[in-house]
């Protein structure tokens, strides 16, 4: 674990590069007890996979007493254990057709059908590593090696908001429509977020999520 | 009748902003806010507003604007012929106008980015606690989007006019600056031969820019390793790299995380000037130390204290 500055105004608490739950699990666990202790008194903590970002006023912050505070904190979580099982956030998910535009192309990258890609992305509990991207955006993993299609060669101009995609290891949901280089393989109705509600975002980082089909693939 | 200001005609790219959607980035939702913080905050002093209200951030071509009920207002940053009902007006002062005047923004002079603070502040409807645009997400500001022809943004009941109405402003950068950096979290991705080609070539900025970061055209910048690191978070001003080697300098509207090497940091001090910049523009970067990079902020936000210190206080 490494603690240094990028720039004046942010703060990098570094694990080893990895993309591995317990790493995370530190990285989640150090921005909460940050937010408890420093909250206040710092622009924002950012958890991502393997990192944690302080950002703070330059101005108004004694760097030295912000580096103990990290340093103290992130000693806490250096032997946290992988996470207990905990509640799992269902989404529903359209496969395949004009919801899924990619849905066959992932099959025949993966040399299996349509119906076998669906059985193989649903059957698996994701673990939501950090959030990204645009607001309420879940980077989610690890899918299944066998349906894990490297991203389009040439990214869409336009996702639907609410589209289901692959990227490499990764799956996650667009929550507006944006540009976007994901494998589409299905759609949902969920509401990924939304500002007006008191949680805005539906994942927060270190959720557990299933993808439940409400139709297959013709 | 509530005061407001319609806009006639919204200019290349105007948008509200604040100091930005901060304390959300945990939920992916970018930080937003002014290019130039420094001016956003000195228009709002110049007007007696708290340094955090909303203005309008003007870009390169700028709009025409009409008052309905009368404010107080105040433009620095970029500098434009500006008239008030065909009277021209100065930048970096403070000016009352009546209901029903014009504020019409001809030629610019220097500077890519005015910001036009109305005392009381702007007020769009707050989301999560901010009303700056960030035009990706479509989030903020005037229904997440830049200003339109025929828009009417509500203004908040005034203030009283501060005493001082008069600021000097930024030194403007006219076609290129030198900004200052402070080597960067991944610089041991990069053969020190890739810092020295970062500090001693100027780089052009693309025109394939925009708020959320300016792409640098010149020599590509090697690497030592190949494939990227993993996604973590990003601060205003980091310099990052993509393979071919084209450097990023991340601007207002960047994404929280991102995956890419970051070679060098542009220091606080210095970002108001980047945000003063525009597409052709050449940017020379210099590198510093944290100990330059506080002297140079504390420099910088001076003007701003001196606004506060002259104001009376009740």
């Amino acid at each position: 674990m490494t603690i240094r500055p990028s720039g004046d105004t942010m703060l990098l608490v570094e694990w080893e590069q990895s993309i591995d739950p317990v790493v995370n699990r530190r990285a989640i666990e150090l921005a909460h007890r940050l937010q408890r202790r420093i909250g206040h008194a710092v622009h924002d903590i950012v958890p991502s996979y393997c990192a944690v970002g302080i950002h703070f006023d330059p101005l108004r912050t004694d760097l030295t007493a912000l580096e103990q505070a990290v340093e103290d904190e992130a000693r806490q979580v250096q032997d946290l254990e992988p996470d207990m099982a905990g509640p799992i956030v269902e989404i529903g998910v359209r496969y395949g057709s004009a919801d899924g535009p990619d849905l066959d192309a992932v099959a025949a990258w993966a040399g299996c059908s349509a119906a076998d890609v669906v059985e193989r992305h649903a059957s698996r509990t994701y673990r939501v590593y950090m959030l990204g991207f645009v607001p309420g955006f879940a980077y989610m993993g690890r899918v299944d090696e066998t349906i894990a299609a490297p991203r389009r060669r040439v990214p869409r101009d336009h996702v639907p908001a609410g589209s289901v995609g692959i990227a490499g290891a990764q799956t996650g949901v667009y929550p507006i429509a944006s540009p976007g280089g994901w494998q589409l393989i299905g759609r949902t109705d969920v509401v990924m977020f939304d500002a007006a509600r008191a949680t805005p975002s539906l994942l927060q980082a270190g959720d557990l999520v299933r993808f439940v089909p409400t139709r297959m693939p013709a | 009748m509530t005061a407001a200001i319609h806009v006639l005609r919204p200019g290349l790219l105007t948008s509200v902003q604040d100091l930005g959607r901060w304390g959300h980035q945990a939920s992916g939702v970018p930080v937003a806010g002014p290019m130039d913080s420094f001016s956003h905050r000195l228009a709002n002093l110049l007007v007696g507003n708290a340094a955090g209200a909303a203005t309008l951030e003007i870009t390169l071509i700028g709009p025409e604007l009409e008052f309905e009920g009368a404010a107080m207002v105040a433009v620095c940053g970029a500098e434009f012929d500006m008239t008030a009902n065909g009277q021209p007006i100065a930048t970096g002062a403070s000016v009352v106008v009546s209901s029903g005047t014009r504020l019409h923004f001809g030629r610019r002079r220097a500077g890519a980015r005015a910001y036009l603070a109305v005392g009381g502040g702007i007020e769009t409807p707050l989301t999560l606690g901010s009303r700056a645009t960030h035009l990706v997400s479509r989030m903020g500001g005037h229904h997440g989007r830049a200003l339109a022809a025929g828009d009417h943004l509500p203004l908040a009941s005034a203030p009283p006019p501060p005493v001082v109405r008069k600021s000097l402003g930024l030194t403007l950068p006219s076609g290129r600056a030198r900004l200052r950096v402070l080597p960067g979290p991944q610089i041991d991705w990069f053969p020190a031969e890739a810092l020295r080609t970062l500090t001693n070539v100027s780089f052009r900025i693309s025109p394939r820019s925009n708020r959320m970061g300016y792409r640098l055209e010149g020599p590509p910048l090697t690497r030592t390793r190949d494939g990227e690191p993993i996604s973590e978070p990003l601060a205003f001003g980091a310099i990052q790299v993509p393979s071919a080697g084209e450097p990023i300098l991340l601007m207002a509207d960047r994404q929280t995380a991102g995956g890419y090497p970051k070679i060098a940091s542009v220091i606080s001090a210095d970002l108001p000037i980047a945000g003063q910049l525009a597409p052709g523009d050449f940017i020379e970067f210099a590198l510093c130390s944290h100990r330059d990079a506080a002297t140079a902020l504390i420099a910088r936000e001076r003007p701003l204290l001196r606004v506060l210190d002259a104001t009376p206080r009740p």
